[in-house]
């Protein structure tokens, strides 16, 4: 056979049931992505004979004779095609891993089709960007700066140092490596929610030509740990074992096989006989603490951080501030309803998984899509009792994350087979098994009750949470303690009380999550604002301004907290607020609607602390290069952050160059130093500051070695313009590396960051919606984001971050929504019935800053990851109950869920 | 995705070619569903494409849409200025929840032997009327009507080793007055209700239901309905039991999207005030 791939011929001949995709990455061409494997995100979309195609469906046989292009070859040989150019223009990606094929999409697309995108480009999914930047390459904007000036570089809308590589498909990603002798890992998973594995019989697995190794609970050591991943391990409960004899959720794995091929090591799995004990199932949360209910983890303890396993019981907290009860019979106005947030997944596009092999020193090298690469490296010499120097954790560009990757679900075991094996493995999950054995939000029952005064002043609040943590504890008590604090913390209210309590249930485990237990909580403590407004007659906004914390105000959430680090580093909640309602107000055309629908706006708020809790550590080091410009090697990973673009942002904008003299080197452990990880949204708050202290002691020690060359005082230099100067005299960056050579004293800084003191960031969101009250449809008219980001480091990547918060938010609360069954299956475990927003379910945000500088923060920077995607569901819902006059208290906010209450006020 | 577990591909160019079935063998058509899931059943594929059967024709009487017809060569036919049902074709190709991509490699056929309720094949070719030609597993050709073809979710009146040939739609059909409403729970989402009308010469309604109910279902009226005819009608034919329920939309909502649509579609095609 003979296949023309991007001009040249292939002689290879695929696999009968091999599909497009996997043949042309097999062929070299990386930019080909997997998303999904199944035909609906459109990752891997090529063109055949010029058209485009999801190669995932196409059977690679039928592609013998036709044109294939891949994004490695769409600019043919005058480099760039013109999309191409487009989506670098106008920033149009964040992690990229859609890019390849959305841009091959877009570049297809005839003139008609280009006038109604939601359905042209319903086959590409974007889970980072919310579609405007894509949407302005298709339309010719450019959206970064051109030139700035050296040392201007903060604050600019400069381009991710990774964008061309992102748009011509060379970008690497974890999988994106071609490694010799590579075996293949499938897992077999547990068809029960609960079970003990009595046996296991190895011999029919073994026999399947191809397999190298069986590995099981017997060949994994006997450690417990947590899969999470914080900077201190007592924060999470030590539960989990690489492989258990008892499985806990329907997913679980059971056993992993190594073989030559995927497909060998899939037959084995098919083969290997396991015999279970099934026992009895806890899937109801609201059941796990109820005498006689199932056990999940009955053999846990105080002693490995599980509250009371007896009761099911992770974590729990309790506390007042005041006399709730009392202030509530008191007040002039109570509210009081309880809310579910349901289970939602991160539908990161580039799934878990990852590479491992012993390299010729002995070092056990993982690379790996993770957020945490030194925790993870931190836990595997911790449960194979390795020096930490004999282990190496990395990442390359990492296809998205959204806390997802803050968990370590496949380095154990990849570490495991290439340690047992020898041999270089490799871990690909499958899009069905993120579903079904990664981890989802942390599903939530909260109870709100709620009483204001007749000025409209908080008399009290009060939250319950239930908390469903899943099979497994990882960031089940983080998740609810941080749910239960900002959340009311933002709001002086003189009477407080929280009574929180995290379960474990047999179901797949919750785990950390983009806000990080907030959302649940906020779209309670909102709806309570709004609803005490109404009932007050003052306006969502007065209510707010009335009670929010103010700058110097205490931040409060009971019980007292043992941490003292967060404070007012800068305060724009006032601003925000004041930017939503101008915003909302202005007159804007809107499009003519029956009457049939109504109308409503929704106003919502948040806080989030810039760091989380205990500790949050980064170094970083730079270093003077020969040719005049600087190495910069940072810890945290890029997944669409695009920290990549601030730190170099920051460590120019102090050395006075341009951000083109600084190399960054990224997310290795083998680099040195140490690095908390990427989340709790600190890749620039935490990191950069890091970079900001490693460049500003290389600045000093630039102008000392100048002084020192000139034997004048340092304090007399300054650094201009890639030069150092004092006086009349000069000497460039280039002529100090050759003087460092020659004195032998190498121009290196070292900068650290411990992630304390904390600040405070907000955001404030506003909608305004229609319902169709036949239908239960609903249309976004308008939606407004304020933020105050403290001095943003780059107004279009922070603009990126926030419509792409509100994207993710805006699926969780109309569309996403994981199903589990009473047997504790995830029904709907692939995205064509996870309907992840596409195109035509986005409408654009419009993004305000607030003006302030933080004295925390690099360069008076906040943290703006997280944090847009926290109000979105609970200012929809507000805007909800304004248009119909119902508080709906369980997203996702669908017309079929929404019509029975609609249906019973409205009629036919 | 990967097919792991198949061993061959055979490539029958005559129907003869096609009796040499074995247990794990499954027709390839398109192949965009077939290679989106895991099929371990399956050792062997038998591709469809060299039989080359034409993938539209036009008789005297009937549009011949062959099982191979991909949906794009569908959405491109141009159709005579009469074929007042015409519109149709498009409305339907874009109730697809797969995008313009998909549309070049799905198959009608394929559409309808999935059998899902949502399949906008269905819907398209039951409204106008559409008869399936089926390869019978032994030989012979047996023909049903669309409506009747597909039974319920995912089932259908297809044998083991039996194939869908084609489907043709009488031009009669084509050339009727026709409405169309579809609604789903995104704005391009999966079909939750997908309902086609049409008139006849004398003046009769043809309702069809599909993508809220688990299996197509017409509904006949010879003299047009008043509102609460028509409502009534569906309320005694469609019960609940026949409403479909998955994440895609609840029976409830379903059931009354399928009376709002469908008097939205009377209301088009007769006037909003009933004769």
């Amino acid at each position: 056979m003979s296949f023309e791939v991007n001009g040249t011929n292939f002689p290879q001949t695929p696999r009968a049931g091999q599909c497009l995709r996997t043949f042309l990455r097999e062929l070299g061409h990386f930019g080909v992505k997997k998303g999904c494997d199944a035909g609906d995100c459109g990752a891997c979309t090529v063109l055949l004979d010029g058209e485009p195609v999801h190669s995932c469906l196409i059977p690679a046989f039928r592609a013998e004779g036709h044109a294939i292009t891949t994004i490695e070859g769409l600019g043919g040989e005058h480099g760039a095609h013109p999309m191409q150019q487009a989506f670098l223009d106008a920033q149009g990606f964040q992690c990229g891993f859609c890019t390849a094929g959305m841009i091959l999409t877009c570049a297809s697309l005839n003139q008609a089709q280009r006038t109604d995108l939601g359905a042209a480009l319903k086959g590409n999914i974007c889970r980072c960007t919310g579609y405007r930047a894509i949407e302005d390459a298709i339309h010719g904007k450019t959206n970064v700066e051109a030139t700035v000036e050296a040392g201007g570089a903060f604050g600019r809308s400069l381009p991710a140092p990774a964008g061309p590589d992102v748009v011509r498909g060379t970008a690497r990603y974890t999988f994106d490596t071609a490694i010799d002798n590579l075996l293949h890992i499938k897992l077999l998973r547990s068809p029960h929610a609960h079970a003990r594995i009595v046996a296991i019989d190895r011999s029919a697995a073994m026999a399947v030509p191809g397999v190298h190794a069986v590995l099981t609970h017997e060949d994994a050591p006997s450690v417990l740990f947590s899969t999470a991943r914080h900077e201190k391990d007592w924060m999470d409960p030590e539960d989990t074992r690489i492989l258990d004899d008892v499985v806990r959720f329907i997913g679980q794995k059971v056993a992993a096989i190594v073989a030559e091929s995927e497909g060998a090591a899939e037959e084995a799995c098919r083969r290997l006989k396991v015999d279970y004990e099934i026992v009895p199932a806890l899937i109801d949360p609201e059941q796990a603490m109820m005498p006689g209910a199932p056990l999940v983890h009955p053999d846990r303890s105080s002693a490995n951080r599980v509250a009371d396993a007896q009761r099911n019981l992770v974590a729990e907290t309790h506390g007042e501030f005041g006399d709730v009860a009392s202030a509530l019979a008191t007040s002039a106005v109570t509210f009081e309803a309880t809310f579910h947030s349901h289970r939602v997944q991160h539908a990161a596009l580039e799934t878990h998984g990852g590479l491992a092999w012993l390299d010729d020193a002995g070092v056990l090298n993982v690379r790996t899509s993770t957020q945490v690469p030194f925790l993870t490296r931190r836990a595997l010499a911790d449960i194979f009792q390795l020096p930490m120097d004999k282990v190496r954790v990395f990442c390359e560009r990492v296809g998205g994350g959204f806390g997802g990757k803050q968990e370590m679900f496949v380095e154990d075991i990849l570490a495991l087979a290439a340690l047992k094996t020898g041999r270089p493995v490799k871990l690909e999950l499958t899009r069905e098994e993120q579903f079904i054995a990664t981890s989802t939000r942390h599903p939530m029952r909260v109870q709100i009750k709620a009483g204001a005064d007749a000025d409209g002043r908080l008399t009290a609040l009060q939250l319950d949470v239930l908390s469903n943590t899943g099979a497994y504890g990882n960031h089940g008590g983080p998740v609810m303690f941080h749910a239960l604090s900002e959340s009311i913390a933002v709001y002086n209210c003189p009477n407080k009380r929280v009574d929180g309590f995290v379960v474990y249930t047999n179901t797949v485990p919750a785990g950390a999550f983009r806000g990080y237990g907030l959302p649940q909580t906020l779209i309670a403590v909102e709806a309570a604002i709004d609803e005490l407004a109404r009932q007050l007659g003052i306006s969502p906004y007065e209510m707010r301004r009335r009670n929010i914390v103010r700058l110097g105000d205490p931040m409060l959430s009971p019980p007292e907290s043992d941490y003292h680090d967060v404070l007012y580093g800068s305060y724009g909640l006032d601003q925000c607020i004041d930017l939503v309602e101008r915003a909302m107000q202005a007159d804007t055309p809107q499009p003519a609607l029956s009457p049939e629908w109504l109308t409503g706006d929704g106003v919502a708020l948040t806080m989030i602390d810039t760091v989380p809790p205990a500790g949050h550590i980064a170094d970083a080091m730079i270093a003077l290069n020969d040719d005049g410009g600087f190495d910069l090697t940072v810890g945290t990973a890029e997944f669409g952050n695009g920290t990549s673009t601030v730190h170099r942002q920051i460590a120019a904008t102090v050395l006075a160059t341009t951000v083109d003299r600084i190399r960054l080197r990224q997310s290795d452990t083998a680099h040195g130093g140490h690095d908390t990880g990427a989340y709790g949204s600190t890749g620039t708050f935490v990191a950069g500051k890091a970079t900001q202290a490693a460049a500003v002691q290389l600045a000093t020690e630039l102008k000392a070695a100048a002084a020192n060359a000139w034997l004048c005082d340092a304090g007399t230099c300054a650094i201009e313009g890639e030069f150092v100067v004092s006086g009349v005299r000069r000497m460039s960056f280039t002529e100090l590396a050759t003087l460092a050579r020659e004195t032998g004293r190498p121009l290196v800084a070292y900068g650290n960051s411990e992630g304390t003191p904390r600040s405070v960031g907000f955001n404030v969101q506003g909608f305004r919606i229609a319902v169709n009250k036949g239908t239960g449809e609903i249309r976004i008219l308008r939606s407004v984001q304020a933020a105050d980001a403290g001095v943003v480091a780059n107004p279009m990547q922070c603009r990126g971050q926030i419509e792409g918060g509100v994207a993710q938010a805006l699926g969780a609360a109309l569309y996403e929504e994981m199903v589990i069954d009473a047997n504790g299956r995830v029904t709907n475990p692939k995205f064509r019935d996870y309907h992840l927003p596409s195109f035509a379910d986005v409408p654009r945000t419009e993004v305000l800053f607030a003006e302030t500088s933080d004295t925390i923060g690099p360069l008076g920077a906040k943290s703006m990851s997280e944090s847009p995607y926290n109000p979105v569901a609970a200012a929809l819902g507000n805007a909800i109950a304004d248009a119909t006059g119902i508080r709906f208290t369980a997203p996702p906010f669908k017309p079929d869920r929404l019509f029975p209450a609609l249906h019973d006020k409205f009629g036919d | 995705m990967d097919l792991n577990t198949i061993t061959a591909v055979a490539h029958p160019q005559t129907r003869a070619q096609l009796l040499a079935w074995t247990p794990g063998d499954a027709w390839l058509a398109g192949g965009t569903w077939l290679f989106s899931e895991p099929q371990v059943h399956l050792t062997r594929l038998i591709d469809l494409t060299d039989l080359k059967w034409p993938a539209l024709a036009i008789t005297e009487g009937h549009l011949s849409i062959a099982a191979t017809c991909t949906i794009s060569q569908l959405d491109a036919l141009s159709c005579p200025a009469d074929w007042l049902a015409a519109p149709l074709i498009g409305q339907c190709c874009r109730a697809f929840l797969a995008s313009f991509k998909i549309w070049k490699t799905a198959t009608v056929g394929g559409n309808l032997c999935m059998s899902l309720p949502a399949g906008p094949m269905i819907s398209l070719t039951a409204a106008l009327d559409g008869i399936c030609t089926i390869w019978k597993a032994g030989g012979g050709e047996q023909r049903i009507p669309v409506a009747e073809f597909v039974t319920g979710n995912q089932r259908n009146r297809l044998s083991p080793r039996d194939l869908l040939r084609q489907i043709d739609i009488p031009l009669a059909a084509l050339k009727r007055r026709s409405a169309f409403r579809q609604i789903s729970l995104a704005p391009v989402g999966r079909s939750a209700a997908l309902l086609i009308g049409s008139l006849d010469d004398a003046g009769g309604l043809k309702l069809t239901v599909t993508a809220s109910t688990v299996r197509p279902i017409q509904l006949s009226f010879p003299k047009p309905p008043d509102a609460s005819a028509l409502r009534t009608a569906i309320t005694e034919e469609i019960t609940d039991d026949l409403y479909h329920t998955d994440i895609h939309g609840k029976p409830l909502w379903r059931k009354h999207m399928t009376l709002r649509l469908a008097e939205e579609i009377r209301a088009e095609l007769l006037g909003a005030t009933p004769p």
